[in-house]
């Protein structure tokens, strides 16, 4: 039969010659390999004191971004729920009423913003949508493993970035 | 013997066995540490600085883990079988000469704990009752898979025993004595049995791993596959005997080789170094004293090096199967020793024939 490749290869049982059965010189060879490998740099890292260092444009943990007066930029406009392929994002939209000029920067608001950590893919595209660069992945926080299912679902409470006055944590 | 002489051996015998213990104790980290490098891994570093407690945390763990005797297992002997494996390891570094002689105040300490003239048969005989804490540990189980990891364990150790004694055979031949403290005097400087006894030293060594029951030939234990063998009933520190008097036995076969073949205590150079510290300190006691101790440095390197090529073998070969080691052991380890025998003898006529 015409062969499809050339990579075909006549296999053949030969008889082991003394070398071989021998043992020796194999287990010697191995010996060596093993040998080469016990002065490697090894390739741990040491987790709880050391982390991996992360590219700069990784994405992580939503954050909800404040003016520079320290008002939410969020003005409910849906798009980054649009944008989201895996329809993790929901919000319901109120009116700012007046005294709340310092919460919130503009007329509307988000008066519950919900990501469900479960249903995202940290694509991004969320990022991308919004028209007033109110939310963003973080480069150093990730969403951590819970027990609970409803505890993915990050409100606004964990979502919205602290006021620098009030910075605890 | 005067009590002066006593107490130096008294304190010299609990050295020893401090040592031995102690090698055994770090001998399980440093083989979880060479384990992990050669498996391009970090191993136990998180118990004291770079793991070095991790021998004490592992100890602590067996001491409270339930200490379980079957019901219907054979309570004394379940008992006895750990004590006697334990206590027939620590025995047999009884007659190593771990170094020379040591001279303080005009009196000369050999350091050694006891010399007997046939210390060679002392060491195979002692290592021999090894086997029986196997056995009685696996029958004292009353249960069949101990039982036949027990016989799988004794028929392999007897086995290699003679190969290992054939091989000796040679040495002894070449040195016309027994008592390791003369076989290691004989090979003084460089003259080391090695050189002459290249074949017998490989087939001692085969043998080695084979009585240690170490990795190319551990079906004994074969903790992954065959539960465990002998010790498939123990727990606790029950278990922990066993493993630690394998430790131990790993340590003694090191010397044994050590001295056997590689010149014990003995290293190049070592009277060229001796005349000329009592050139420098004007005193033969001192000099002959910093060789002594730098000979027990030598002594505890090679040692050392040999525990070490013990573990880099286990992380590198796969384990033999039953009818190989059996076919290793009796149909090419037995001839090559009496070949060596043979090649011994004509070595030493010719040489007699031509000077």
């Amino acid at each position: 039969m015409e062969p499809l490749s050339n990579r075909r290869k006549q296999v053949e049982k030969k008889d082991m010659t003394l070398a071989e059965r021998a043992y020796l010189p194999a287990i010697a060879q191995g010996l060596g390999i093993t040998l080469k490998h016990f002065f490697k740099k090894k390739a741990t890292v040491q987790y709880p004191e050391q982390t991996r260092e992360r590219s700069s444009i990784w994405r992580g943990l939503h954050v909800l971004k404040r003016d520079e007066n320290g008002a939410e930029r969020c003005t409910a406009c849906g798009l980054c729920a649009v944008a989201c392929p895996a329809e993790a994002i929901t919000m319901t939209a109120g009116e700012r009423k007046a005294g709340e000029e310092q919460l919130y920067r503009e007329e509307k608001y988000a008066v519950t913003y919900e990501v469900n950590m479960l249903r995202c893919i940290f694509c991004g595209l969320c990022e991308e949508a919004c028209p007033k660069a109110a939310i963003f992945l973080q480069d150093d926080k990730l969403a951590p493993a819970r027990f609970e299912r409803d505890e993915f679902i990050y409100g606004k409470d964990r979502l919205v970035e602290p006021l620098k006055t009030t910075e605890t944590r | 013997m005067e009590s002066v002489d006593l107490l130096y051996k008294a304190i010299y015998i609990l050295v020893i066995f401090g040592i031995t213990l102690l090698i055994a104790t770090y001998s399980t980290y440093f083989e979880r540490k060479i384990a992990a490098f050669i498996q391009d891994r970090v191993g136990p570093n998180r118990a004291g600085p770079a793991g070095l407690l991790q021998p004490l945390a592992d100890a602590g763990k067996l001491f409270f883990k339930e200490d379980f005797i079957p019901a219907r297992a054979n309570k004394a002997l379940f008992i006895l079988g750990p004590g006697i494996a334990m206590l027939v390891a620590t025995m047999s570094s009884a007659v190593i000469p771990y170094g020379d002689m040591l001279l303080v105040d005009g009196r000369e300490i050999y350091l050694q704990a006891i010399e007997v003239n046939i210390g060679v048969l002392y060491i195979f005989g002692v290592v021999s009752l090894g086997v029986y804490g196997l056995m009685i540990g696996g029958w004292a189980s009353n249960n069949k898979f101990s039982l036949l990891g027990a016989i799988r364990a004794a028929s392999q150790n007897i086995s290699y025993e003679i190969a290992m004694g054939l091989s000796l055979i040679a040495v002894l031949m070449m040195t016309g004595s027994l008592s390791l403290r003369e076989i290691a005097a004989q090979q003084a400087g460089f003259n080391w049995n090695i050189w002459y006894q290249p074949l017998g030293f490989l087939i001692f060594l085969v043998c080695a791993f084979a009585e240690t029951n170490r990795t190319p030939f551990d079906l004994p234990e074969s903790e992954a596959e065959l539960i465990g063998g002998y010790h498939t009933e123990y727990g606790s520190m029950k278990l922990g005997m066993y493993l630690f008097a394998e430790y131990i036995n790993i340590f003694v076969a090191s010397s044994v080789m050590a001295t056997l073949y590689f010149g014990a205590y003995n290293f190049p150079f070592m009277f060229e170094l001796e005349a000329w510290l009592v050139d420098a300190t004007d005193s033969v006691v001192t000099a002959n004293n910093i060789v002594t101790l730098l000979g027990v440095g030598f002594m505890f390197v090679k040692i050392f090096l040999f525990i070490f090529f013990f573990m880099w073998v286990r992380w590198t070969l796969p384990r033999f199967r039953y009818d190989q080691l059996m076919k290793l052991g009796w149909k090419i380890l037995i001839p090559l020793a009496i070949l060596n025998i043979l090649l011994t003898g004509g070595g030493i006529l010719l040489k007699d024939y031509l000077f």
